[in-house]
């Protein structure tokens, strides 16, 4: 059963679309890259598969059914700026949110989701920052707290919107560790990412965006200069020496 | 003074008239604090100013003062006013302030003509809608002040009982979808609770003040705790004192308005918050300043500590 299908999805903002006719179909438990410049709708098509904006055309199937979000199947890493840091909460509180959907409307978390809202924080190198307000943490640690609540959710698919802008050496070692426990696990991750060096080096797979599906299939095959320079068109000149730096190794 | 302990301890309406602003204050208290970080504050002041034309329409149409009728009007007008600012930031190019402006002084203005309206008619002088603008809690009598009461009880209920959605809500409306909440629902119905206190509030408050009721024993709070319970808790408490001392004073004498010395308690509490609160306070946070600032200036802090030397570039 394949994870993630994605059929003619199109969306469009205004009459120019930013996602047309995207096909993909996703391999279970493999770590899976979203590739492409900006503005090529990357975000925009995690959005769309999990219904957060509404789709113009096309279809998803997650598991071969509908995508529904209280099937609990799903797991969503936002981009971090996308919430208030100032919120008043503690990183525990925070990631606790990750059991909303398992605890049930009502109720409040028991012992049960603590304990593994905690197990999730030690996961990510955060346990004893479980009591920290969320605004004192450094953007590395708050990514980490937004990856602790995906654990949390206990999803067989993750979507992550760039997980990797703005953190430090070690805690992109630390999320890299997390995504490769998540695949021995039998998870599907896909996450969308910026940096072209390392993305052989982390993604099994890679599906290359602008607009469209350039390509999309095993990393080997397809993360070729070609392909890239379809994906990024005139822009290539300013990565021409990433690249061949991508292609020596 | 005696005569007003009197009245607390065998008035058996000015009990009710306390219970019922107490009640309010902690109702505005905890929407409130959700409203201030959802960012909608200023939309629990335009509702509140929306409410004027809804009281006057229902009274021209009816012809007779029951408080109910009115604030049903207020209801409609109140819920009217949230949706067109929700409607014209969603549907043009106007941002939310302008939205808010915009909507705000056109409600009012109209509710202000129908005032106008009602006081020249014959019956309308005598009807006491003056006492919507600014506020009467003493004018409340009898079932009115049961009615405010029950539904200020119902509506801190309420927000009990969905306090962890409305938190995952406010902090991340995409998780919260993702979880599979119907958001669309949850915020409808926060917006529904948040009409419903400020209508319950505007017989007491008054339509200008009653937004200082929900801003500021929130923005209170935030400075005394980093947990969102105990800063919704705290919220309420500060809420349910400036009801309560605002009733107390404007009994003191007569035709004294009930909203600006609720304003002027919560007021007062904000200030306190924000000069001595423990960590966040302005004052304490120089003092500490201060102190440390002092140690390390003395080299207390510094001794262990490895110096860096002097760097020629």
């Amino acid at each position: 059963m394949k994870p993630v299908v994605v059929e003619n999805l199109t969306v469009a903002y205004q009459k120019k679309p930013v996602l047309s006719n995207v096909s993909f179909a996703v391999p279970e438990g493999q770590l899976i890259g979203i590739i492409g410049p900006n503005g090529a709708g990357k975000s925009t098509l995690i959005k769309a598969i999990l219904g957060l904006i509404p789709k113009a055309a096309g279809a998803v199937k997650i598991y071969e059914k509908k995508y529904r979000a209280k099937d609990r199947v799903v797991g969503y890493v936002p981009q971090r700026g996308s919430v208030d840091w100032d919120f008043p909460t503690n990183a525990l509180d925070v990631v606790l949110m990750g059991r909303y959907g398992h605890i049930g409307w009502f109720k409040r978390p028991g012992k049960k989701d603590i304990a593994i809202a905690l197990e999730c924080l030690r996961k990510v190198g955060m346990e004893e920052f479980a009591g920290r307000q969320i605004s004192q943490l450094s953007g590395g640690q708050q990514q980490r707290v937004f990856l602790a609540r995906a654990l949390a959710q206990d999803a067989k698919v993750y979507f992550m919107d760039e997980p990797f802008v703005g953190v430090d050496a070690a805690t992109e070692r630390a999320i890299i560790e997390l995504l490769n426990e998540l695949k021995r696990q039998g998870k599907t991750v896909l996450v969308v990412h910026h940096d072209l060096q390392t993305v052989k080096e982390y993604f099994d797979h890679v599906i290359l965006l602008n607009v469209n599906t350039i390509a999309a299939g095993a990393t080997e095959k397809v993360f070729t200069l070609e392909n890239l320079h379809r994906t990024y068109g005139g822009k290539l000149s300013f990565l021409e020496k990433d690249q061949l730096v991508v292609e020596q190794k | 003074m005696n005569d007003l302990l009197k009245m607390i301890m065998f008035d058996a309406n000015t009990q009710w008239v306390l219970l019922g602003t107490v009640l309010l204050g902690v109702a505005s208290g905890v929407l409130g604090s959700i409203a201030l970080l959802r960012k909608q504050s200023l939309i629990g002041d335009a509702v509140a100013h929306a409410a004027l034309p809804g009281i006057c329409m229902a009274f021209l149409l009816t012809g007779e003062k029951s408080l109910l009728v009115l604030l049903l009007g207020a209801t409609i007008t109140g819920l009217l006013a949230a949706y067109c600012i929700q409607y014209i930031i969603s549907s043009s190019i106007i941002k939310e302030d302008a939205a808010i402006c915009l909507v705000l002084s056109v409600f009012f203005g109209f509710g202000i003509v129908l005032l106008t309206r009602v006081a020249q008619s014959s019956s309308g002088n005598k009807s006491g809608l003056n006492d919507f603008i600014f506020g009467q809690a003493a004018s409340l009598v009898g079932n009115d002040v049961k009615l405010m009461a029950g539904a200020a009880a119902v509506l801190i209920f309420v927000t009990a009982l969905i306090f962890k959605e409305l938190k995952v809500l406010t902090f991340d409306p995409a998780f919260a979808k993702g979880l599979g909440l119907p958001t669309g629902f949850l915020n409808f119905l926060f917006l529904s609770l948040l009409v419903a206190a400020v209508v319950i509030g505007i017989q007491a408050v008054g339509v200008i003040l009653m937004a200082a009721l929900l801003i500021t024993p929130a923005i209170a709070a935030r400075y005394w705790t980093n947990s969102l319970s105990k800063m919704i808790v705290i919220s309420g408490i500060f809420g349910a004192v400036s009801g309560m001392s605002g009733t107390f004073l404007s009994t003191l004498g007569q035709g004294l308005p009930t909203g600006p010395f609720i304003v002027v308690t919560a007021t007062a509490l904000f200030l306190i918050s924000m000069l001595f609160a423990p960590e966040r306070g302005l004052v304490t946070k120089w003092i500490k300043r201060m102190v440390n600032n002092k140690q390390l200036r003395n080299n207390k802090l510094l001794h262990s500590e490895k110096r860096s030397g002097y760097h020629e570039l």
